[in-house]
């Protein structure tokens, strides 16, 4: 049925992407297109995380950093403190983001909370998380954790970013896999009714608490891989870094931007929003948060005349394109 | 009558001084078609609401086969087997129609593939089938009505709750869903249904209830009913029935 060959097709083209970002990344030399390459697919899987409860789940986060900064900090902890190694340190960090997730999910969704009143509790405990590990000793306060360095595959430094480019490939593939099965499976069908009309669906049967936690779960599990990567690639993680607003706005506007609720519009969104931030950099000099003025201007216009973002825009022009072909082909006729 | 699939015992709800069900005591039989009418404003919706779980009654106590299901949560009833539909119908606009009808087939199908296919089957049977790629936003009033039903339908209840299904439907259209209605119900699914087509109640209906600000004041077959002083009255007015009785003299 058509929809098998949807699903087919969309695996198809995950493992073609994989295939030729992986090579790209094996081929080049250059350390500029590699930490180009490395830096879009760190923002898209940011945006990809946020996507999972933002566009499929229609609960607009803006304290993602909540469970990035999370994720950051356990990856660096558990190095410092504990000694653990970082492969061992990364799934943990995205267990503990995932706790936090669903902390925060049951106190919101619990009592109803949606639309921009959901999206203040998200960013007022990004800020709370942001303003305990300011004043704790164990996240080494305002001065922040060091991981030291240990170059080595057993310890996930890598030589250079070609190494780190494969990591968060391999982590961004993880996202596009749970995507597409949020887009071929009874818990995504689910988390999508409860999205477009949450009473409808409880009259089906669907549990909109449960289901939301679930979305919440998973995403705060991406974001914290994301955060544990951030971490491995800069040795360093501070309260600013960590909770400050900067990644949750990257991951929302990354996924606005490409189009919410798709499988590679999050993908488009990074990619775009990293070519405008570069070319804007070498236009302004060095301007600091130069990308940030550009993040909120591409926001406003895609959201005026592109609601559906990029992914969303360009299907439109593709159908109506077959649909004027197909007319001028029937008047030929 | 058989045994009540549905039974109400002295439900009441009140919205501040507002009293919108007093004291509703009503036994839907199991494999039954029946019908719920009243003027506007009689409670009727919020007598679906009570039954389905999306309102809590203040008073009184709602059994569904037997179990006390006062208070539950409206997919926990879904489960069990009601479905019900929307006065003012609420399609997940953003996807299609065979989509809209695998989340409700979703309810007791797993797999993907298989509820899609649910879908189709459900969509065959109330007249969809040519629409199933449609976005539910891109259909008509009857579409949008039969996809109410269909969703309803899917997650193949005991007891289907249709609230005002033929509302805002043209004659034809009303005269294509009554057989539908009817097919359902053969088909051995309990029905009650709201409606305020009198054409489809005395059609379709075995027995009705009629409620009127928010009591029940008659019920009994739709010929019985639609004779009764008192139906007369809430719909048309204090003194009606005498000043109709006099008329036909």
């Amino acid at each position: 049925m058509s929809s098998l060959s949807i699903s087919l097709r969309e695996r198809l083209s995950i493992a073609v992407f994989a295939g030729v970002v992986a090579t790209l990344l094996w081929v080049l030399d250059s350390g500029v297109a590699l930490n180009f390459i490395m830096m879009t697919l760190y923002a898209a899987l940011l945006a990809q995380a946020w996507n999972v409860l933002g566009g499929f789940g229609g609960q607009f986060s803006f304290g993602h950093a909540l469970f990035f900064g999370t994720g950051a900090y356990v990856q660096a902890m558990a190095q410092v403190h504990w000694g653990l190694n970082p492969w061992l340190a990364l799934p943990l960090g995205m267990v503990i983001s995932t706790a936090v997730g669903l902390f925060v999910g049951a106190l919101s969704f619990r009592y109803g909370l949606k639309g921009s009143y959901f999206a203040l509790v998200t960013l007022a405990f990004a800020e709370v998380f942001r303003i305990v590990a300011t004043s704790v000793p164990f996240t080494g306060a305002g001065v922040g954790l060091m991981v030291p360095l240990r170059e080595g595959v057993d310890n996930m430094q890598f030589a250079s970013r070609r190494g780190y480019g494969l990591l968060v490939l391999s982590l961004v593939v993880l996202a596009l896999c749970l995507t597409h099965w949020l887009r071929h499976s009874r818990f995504g069908a689910w988390l999508q009714a409860v999205r477009d009309n949450e009473d409808a669906a409880r009259a089906v049967g669907v549990n909109p608490f449960g289901i939301k936690l679930g979305a919440i779960a998973l995403s705060a599990a991406l974001m914290g891989s994301a955060g544990a990567f951030y971490v491995q690639v800069f040795q360093y993680i501070d309260p600013g870094i960590a909770y400050g607003p900067h990644t949750s706005v990257e991951a929302l506007v990354g996924a606005i931007v490409g189009g919410m609720g798709t499988l590679w519009g999050p993908v488009a969104g990074a990619l775009v929003l990293h070519v405008l931030a570069d070319l804007t950099r070498n236009l302004f000099g060095q301007l600091p948060g130069i990308n940030m003025v550009i993040y909120g201007m591409v926001l406003v216009l895609m959201v005026m005349f592109a609601p559906r973002g990029i992914t969303g825009t360009g299907q439109s022009i593709r159908r109506w394109w077959l649909r004027s072909d197909r007319d001028h082909k029937k008047e030929q006729a | 009558m058989s045994t009540a699939l549905l039974s109400l015992q002295g439900v009441t709800r009140s919205f501040g001084g507002l009293k919108a069900v007093h004291n509703v005591s009503l036994g839907v039989p199991d494999g039954s078609l029946t019908a719920l009418i009243g003027p506007n404003g009689a409670g009727k919706t919020t007598l679906f609401a009570l039954m389905s779980g999306f309102l809590l009654p203040d008073r009184g106590r709602i059994e569904f086969d037997g179990d006390d299901i006062t208070g539950r949560s409206p997919h926990l009833n879904a489960r069990a087997g009601m479905a019900r539909t929307f006065q003012i119908v609420q399609p997940f606009a953003a996807q299609t129609v065979r989509e809209n009808i695998a989340v409700g087939a979703h309810l007791h199908q797993g797999r993907r593939s298989m509820a899609l296919a649910a879908a189709e089957a459900v969509a065959q049977q109330v007249g969809l089938a040519s629409q199933l790629d449609k976005p539910a936003a891109d259909l008509t009033v009857a579409g949008r009505k039969r996809l109410e039903l269909a969703r309803a339908l899917a997650t193949q209840p005991r007891l289907l709750l249709l609230d005002e299904v033929l509302a805002g439907l043209n004659p034809q259209e009303i005269a294509e869903m009554i057989p539908v209605v009817r097919a359902i119900a053969r088909g051995g699914v309990t029905v009650l249904m709201i409606e305020h087509v009198m054409q489809a109640v005395m059609h379709l209906a075995q027995h009705v209830w009629v409620l009127a600000q928010g009591e029940l004041i008659a019920q009994g077959s739709p010929a019985e009913v639609t004779g009764n002083a008192h139906v007369i009255e809430a719909y048309l007015g204090h003194g009606t029935a005498a000043r109709l009785q006099g008329q036909a003299k």
